[in-house]
This record gives structure tokens, C-alpha cells and sequence, in this order.
């Protein structure tokens, strides 16, 4: 079975304020799309209300993954359906070793007795995953013994976000990249981790604002939002043209 | 907070609790406190002259001072009202075999022969009064190395006892130290000899399993020169619902080069105030650090203090407070620097919960010609909700010149940010409360053994989904 997450008719506000007005969208297995808009068009929302962040309030339209409605379930429970968001800026947990997490998040996600967070996963199969994980993406194990996102520089942070979702699997991941572009550490993370782990399990919607990632990541599916609504779909010659005439000419034309 | 959540925080945990019938105690003196009742302890266990009239003295001290009104609330404690001695059995046993059954079931629950199975080097365990189970591995005892009760420890080395008993915190010190001091029963008595290394913890449990019943021991350890031990004081309590008072004193005496390090995880149930003296002296190089847990009790004043008495001693206090619902931790911690070129450090973390309340209560006191002090004092706060308190007393004497001291605080809440992220990584909500509580205290529990480590979490786990009690 494909995985297939659609965002229809998405209208949500925050704090009060009307921020998407409805976005409708797809991504599938396989597939990467990438969604671009200038500052304020509600790209960040969107990431954060597909993941169910408590603050971000649906008012109308759904959510769909895999033709059941999730606009109502917490977090974990779209996590462990297979859903993943890479945010832009990960927030620090003090104390926290990033082992000891991934743990309980691997054993969340992958335990097979429906009861996760409670060692349902040997250790030994976690170890075997994340020693090959960090292999593949090409991370020091001493990186693992930090705590989570403390102290860590801008590249450090997608790194660790990347390794996430390489350990966590999900089926669609959505990259909240709005400002990566600008530290170009970051950004070749990024690029060079979604490269790896791009293949037909993982659907990946890359949410950016600068086109510069798009020159690392091919995308088959280019959006462009504005104004809570996305105004323009096409294939990566969408890009191109955004790169050429800029966001102005988005205005112009919606 | 989802209800679901609250659910669970909301879950009655009291079923774990312990309680043992108190039929087969062999002495119960009469309720309340006289010299009468001091006589008769001091008697029942054949002391020396200058113990009972040390005990006689302290309770004079103890009669004569008013009640502390600095810290937590004490107007509900009735002095009259409580079992100041129970014997539960006639002799000290000298092995697990030999322990009355009911009081080995009790251990067992506690998990005792396993741990020492595992690492300890001895255990001394206090059931009531008494020191009911006592053993020591044959190496510590071929390298001269004394842990007894502390009753066995008067009997056995006398010349010693009296040497240093009472010397690091005399019955006058304060009104607690008082009392203990004319009731005390109990406890630890440590003697490691000059240059001697005690690798495995030296560890002890204590209960207070009796209504209205008070728990008064009194440790004392001496580490002579150049030699090193740890020991660990893990506490447990059955919940009843009269006022009980845990109010022990523990004396530590590191000598020269000497390192002492003192572990403590106290969960007293929540209707025990725990009144503790604890007070150490470092001489000329020596260590001492104090590891210091409060999870439970109604009320705890404690504050570990190392006197720096010799040039270049150092101090280390470590301590976590947890306040759940109806307790108030007031603890802290006392760095005194009498000597050049000492060195303190103190780590406070305190969480709040379900209008609980933290209260760090510290000193750090310079004395005048104790010259190039370095002292760093750090408390974090951490407020579970908006009925929870905390507040920081810190009281600063410095009296040379060239002492560097720094001092931080902060009070923080946890983010619907961070626990969005955690949850965002399939953590439920109750883990990711969890494990961002089990990070900010990870300063203190990466200093514990492993098992306690373990113990701890699952403690902290089990206060933050529901309380103990």
C-alpha cells in the first residue's frame, strides 16, 4: 500500500488570527514535493498543524493519512502513523542524551506490542539500527552521547533531526526549511540526508523559502503558497521561474 | 494538558505504600518526652554515664529553645504525641537468615539482599529504632574498618565514640540537633583507618513504620587521613495519617587528604516531617560531598553543610527537591570557608508540582584571612504548574577580599514547545513531561550508582504520573 497524506481544504487559526485559508495538497510515498512562499504565506503553520501542534487550531477541512481523518489526534499518535516533521528550529532538552531519546522515541514509534515507550523494542535491534544509521549519514557515535540540541550549532541541529528521522522511518516527513537557506551548513545536512533517505517509503514535503535547498534536492512537485493558500502547483521549472522573477511575480499573478 | 493526561497525573499510587503490623515490638516507651523517658532509653540500652547525662543536657537544650520560625511550617507538630524509642527485637542479627520473618518480608519488598547481592559492601539497616540487620564483607573488617550501629559503635570503640561524638554538631547547635541528641537511637557508626579506600558504597535503609512513632538516629563517620569511603542513606516510609518525625543527625569528620561523599534519597511518606542536621568537617585537603535527594515528607529542613577548616579542602553538595502536592521541601545547602584555598560548589534543583512548594535556603560564609575562596552556587527551579511555588533564600557572608564567588538562579516552566517536539517523536505526553523533569534533575543522577540511578528515575516516574503519597 502507497502512504498518502492530504491536506484538504485547511483553514486554521492561531491565536485568533486566520492564518491558512485553505490549503489543499497531496504528498505520496516516493514522492518529494517542495513548498515555497514568501515570509508570512503560512508555510510554518501548515508544518506545524499537519503535525497537530496544540496551538494551531483547524477550523475547517481535514487532514488525511491514508483516507483516515487525523486532524483530531495528539502528536505521538500521528507519529506513530508514520508521519514526521523536521523542525526549524528543535528545541533544546536539557539533560537529555540524545541515546536515551532516540531510544524511547524508537521504542515509541516501532514497538510491536502496542505499548510504546515500554521497552518493546530489544535494545540490541535499537543499537543494530542507529549504528547503521549513523553510518549512512555519516555521523561520529559521540555525537549521540550529547544532550538533545544543547549547544548545538545550526548544522548540529538539522543533523540530529536528520538522524531522527533515518532512525524513526516514517512514511511522510515534512522539512519546516523556511530559513535554512541561509546557514549553508544546515542546508547541506539537509539536502544530503533527504538525498539518502529519499526512496519510494518516504514521502518528503520540504517547506522553504529560499530556492537555494532546490539546487541540492531535486523535488518532482513544486508548490507555491500565499496568503494562507497555495496559488501555484507544477514540477521543479516552477522553481526556476520563482528563482528568476521572484515572489513579486506570485502577487502579480494570484 | 489533555484530560487524559490529567487522568493519569490523578492516579492513586497508594497501593504501593508499606505497612507492617507493630504487634511484635518488644519495648514501646510511653508517649511524649521527659527526662524520665530519656532515662529510660539510656537505661534500655546499658549506656555509659556520660551518655545519659549528654542526653539529660540536650534536652534541656531541647526544653529551653523556641521553635525555628525561619523555614517551613512546624506549629502542627505535638511533641507529646510521639514514641520517642521501640525496640522491635532483642538482639542485633548478624545475618539475613536470622532476621525475624514479618521485618524480613518488609526488606525483602525493599529489594535489601538483592542490592547487596549486587554491590554493597555492607548494609545496616534500621527498622524502628533498632539495628536489626547488620553485616560486613571480610575484607572491610581485615582492613580496620568499622561499620556498626551506632549503639554497637559506643559499646565497641569508646575511646573513638567519645572523641568525636557530638564535636561536628553539638546538642545546642539547634532545636532538632537537641532532640535527636537526647533521644537518639540508631544510625550508622563509620570508621575508615589512615590511607584505607572503601571501593564499594557503604549503604543503609531506613523506615519509620510505627503511628506517630519518631525516628531519631545519628550517624557518625570518621575518615582518617588519606582514606576515602561513600556511603549511601536510602529512606522509604509507610504512609499513615498522624504526623511522624524523622529528625536524625549526621556527623562527618574528614581528616586530612581524606574524601567523604554522603548519598542520600529521602522519600519519607507525606505526613513525616524530616528535620535533619547534616554537618561535616574537612581538614587539610580533604573532600566532602553531600548527594542529596528530597522526594517526599511533608515538611523537610535540611541543609548539608561542609565546614572548610583546613587549606585547600573542597566541598561538593549536589541536591535535588521534588514537592508534590501538601509538601514543602525547604532545604538547601552551607558552604563555611575557614581556611585559604578552599574550594566550594553547590547545585541546587528543585521541582514543583500540584501546588507543592521548593524553598533553597543556602549560606556561603567567608571568614575573615580565608583568603583565594572559590565558591559557585547554582539553583534551578522548575515549576510544574501555576498553583506550585518556589523561592530562593541565599544568605552571603564574605569577609576576605579575594574570594570569587558566583551565584545563578533560575525558575523555569516547562514549553508547550518542548513537549510538542517530544511528542512530535511519539513520546506521550506523561513521557515527555517525564523526560524533560528526568533531564533537568540529571546533574544529581548521574552522580548516583547505577541501580539507584534506575531507582531514582523510576521514583521520579512514578511522583510525576500520580505521587507515592
Amino acid at each position: 500500500m502507497v502512504y498518502e497524506l492530504e491536506v484538504k481544504d485547511l483553514h486554521v487559526s492561531v491565536d485568533g488570527k486566520q492564518i491558512l485559508k485553505g490549503v489543499n495538497f497531496k504528498v505520496k510515498q516516493g514522492e518529494i514535493h517542495a513548498i515555497m512562499g514568501p515570509n508570512g504565506s503560512g508555510k510554518s503553520t501548515l508544518a506545524y498543524t499537519i503535525m497537530g501542534h496544540p496551538r494551531y487550531k483547524i477550523n475547517n477541512g481535514e487532514i488525511i493519512l491514508n483516507g483516515e481523518s487525523i486532524g483530531g489526534l495528539t502528536a505521538d499518535k500521528r507519529a506513530r502513523k508514520g508521519l514526521f516533521l523536521a523542525f526549524q528550529y528543535p528545541v533544546t532538552v536539557s539533560g537529555v542524551n540524545l541515546t536515551s531519546f532516540l531510544r524511547s522515541s524508537y521504542d515509541s514509534i516501532h514497538s510491536p506490542n502496542g505499548t510504546p515507550g515500554k521497552g518493546g523494542v530489544p535494545f540490541i535491534q535499537f543499537k543494530r539500527t542507529l549504528d547503521q544509521k549513523l553510518n549512512l549519514l555519516q555521523i561520529d557515535p559521540s555525537f549521540t552521547s550529547r544532550y538533545l540540541n544543547e549547544g548545538f550549532s545550526g548544522g548540529e541541529k538539522k543533523k540530529c533531526e536528520i538522524l531522527q528521522m533515518a532512525m524513526l522511518e516514517p512514511r511522510i516527513a515534512v522539512l519546516d526549511e523556511t530559513d535554512t537557506g541561509l546557514d549553508i551548513d544546515a542546508l547541506k545536512v539537509v539536502a544530503e540526508g533527504v538525498n539518502k533517505l529519499a526512496g519510494p517509503d518516504l514521502g518528503v514535503a520540504i517547506i522553504t523559502h529560499y530556492q537555494r535547498i532546490l539546487r541540492y534536492i531535486s523535488p518532482q512537485f513544486v508548490h507555491v503558497m500565499f496568503e494562507g493558500k497555495i496559488v501555484h502547483s507544477g514540477g521543479k521549472e516552477l522553481a526556476d521561474q520563482l528563482e528568476e522573477k521572484g515572489y513579486g511575480w506570485i502577487k502579480g499573478g494570484a | 494538558m489533555t484530560t487524559e493526561t490529567k487522568e493519569l497525573l490523578n492516579f492513586d499510587y497508594s497501593k504501593y505504600d508499606f505497612k507492617d503490623s507493630t504487634d511484635n515490638y518488644t519495648y514501646k516507651s510511653e508517649k511524649g518526652l521527659s527526662s524520665q523517658v530519656v532515662q529510660d532509653i539510656s537505661r534500655m540500652k546499658n549506656e555509659p554515664e556520660w551518655m545519659t547525662r549528654f542526653r539529660l543536657k540536650a534536652l534541656e537544650h531541647f526544653d529551653s529553645r523556641p521553635m525555628p520560625n525561619w523555614g517551613g511550617d512546624l506549629s502542627e507538630i505535638d511533641f507529646n504525641n510521639i514514641y520517642y524509642y521501640m525496640k522491635p527485637t532483642d538482639r542485633n542479627s548478624q545475618s539475613w537468615e536470622d532476621v525475624p520473618e514479618s521485618i524480613r518480608k518488609t526488606f525483602d519488598r525493599l529489594g535489601i539482599p538483592e542490592a547487596e547481592q549486587k554491590f554493597l559492601s555492607g548494609v545496616g539497616a534500621q527498622y524502628e529504632s533498632e539495628v536489626v540487620y547488620h553485616s560486613l564483607l571480610k575484607d572491610l573488617e581485615d582492613k580496620g574498618v568499622v561499620f556498626l550501629d551506632t549503639d554497637s559503635g559506643l559499646r565497641k570503640y569508646p575511646d573513638i565514640f567519645k572523641k568525636y561524638f557530638g564535636t561536628v554538631i553539638p546538642p545546642n547547635d539547634n532545636k532538632f540537633a537537641a532532640l535527636n541528641s537526647a533521644v537518639w537511637s540508631g544510625g550508622s557508626f563509620v570508621y575508615v583507618p589512615p590511607g584505607v579506600h572503601v571501593e564499594m558504597p557503604l549503604q543503609a535503609y531506613f523506615r519509620i513504620n510505627a503511628a506517630n512513632m519518631g525516628q531519631f538516629e545519628r550517624t557518625l563517620i570518621i575518615v582518617d587521613e588519606g582514606a576515602s569511603v561513600h556511603y549511601i542513606e536510602g529512606c522509604t516510609a509507610p504512609v499513615y495519617s498522624k504526623q511522624s518525625i524523622h529528625s536524625a543527625v549526621v556527623e562527618i569528620i574528614a581528616k586530612k587528604s581524606a574524601k567523604v561523599r554522603y548519598t542520600t534519597i529521602q522519600n519519607w511518606s507525606k505526613d513525616v516531617y524530616n528535620l535533619v542536621t547534616k554537618r561535616a568537617y574537612a581538614y587539610e585537603d580533604a573532600a566532602v560531598e553531600w548527594i542529596d535527594a528530597n522526594i517526599g515528607s511533608k515538611l523537610t529542613m535540611k541543609y548539608p553543610s561542609v565546614y572548610l577548616l583546613g587549606p585547600r579542602s573542597r566541598a561538593e553538595v549536589i541536591s535535588v527537591a521534588y514537592a508534590g502536592r501538601g509538601r514543602h521541601q525547604d532545604a538547601g545547602a552551607k558552604a563555611v570557608h575557614m581556611a585559604p584555598h578552599t574550594y566550594s560548589r553547590i547545585t541546587s534543583k528543585s521541582v514543583s508540582k500540584d501546588g507543592g512548594r521548593t524553598s533553597y535556603r543556602g549560606l556561603l560564609h567567608v571568614a575573615k584571612g580565608a583568603h583565594h575562596v572559590t565558591s559557585h552556587v547554582r539553583c534551578d527551579a522548575l515549576l510544574l504548574d501555576e498553583e506550585s511555588r518556589t523561592d530562593t533564600y541565599p544568605y552571603v557572608e564574605i569577609n576576605d577580599d579575594t574570594a570569587t564567588i558566583s551565584h545563578e538562579a533560575t525558575v523555569g516552566k516547562i514549553g508547550e514547545d518542548q513537549i510538542f517536539y517530544l511528542m512530535s517523536r511519539g513520546l506521550s505526553e506523561v513521557e515527555a513531561y517525564n523526560m524533560i523533569v528526568m533531564g533537568f534533575i540529571e546533574p544529581f543522577t548521574k552522580e548516583l550508582p547505577m541501580t539507584y540511578a534506575v531507582e531514582m528515575n523510576r521514583l521520579m516516574a512514578l511522583e510525576m504520573s500520580g505521587g507515592v503519597g
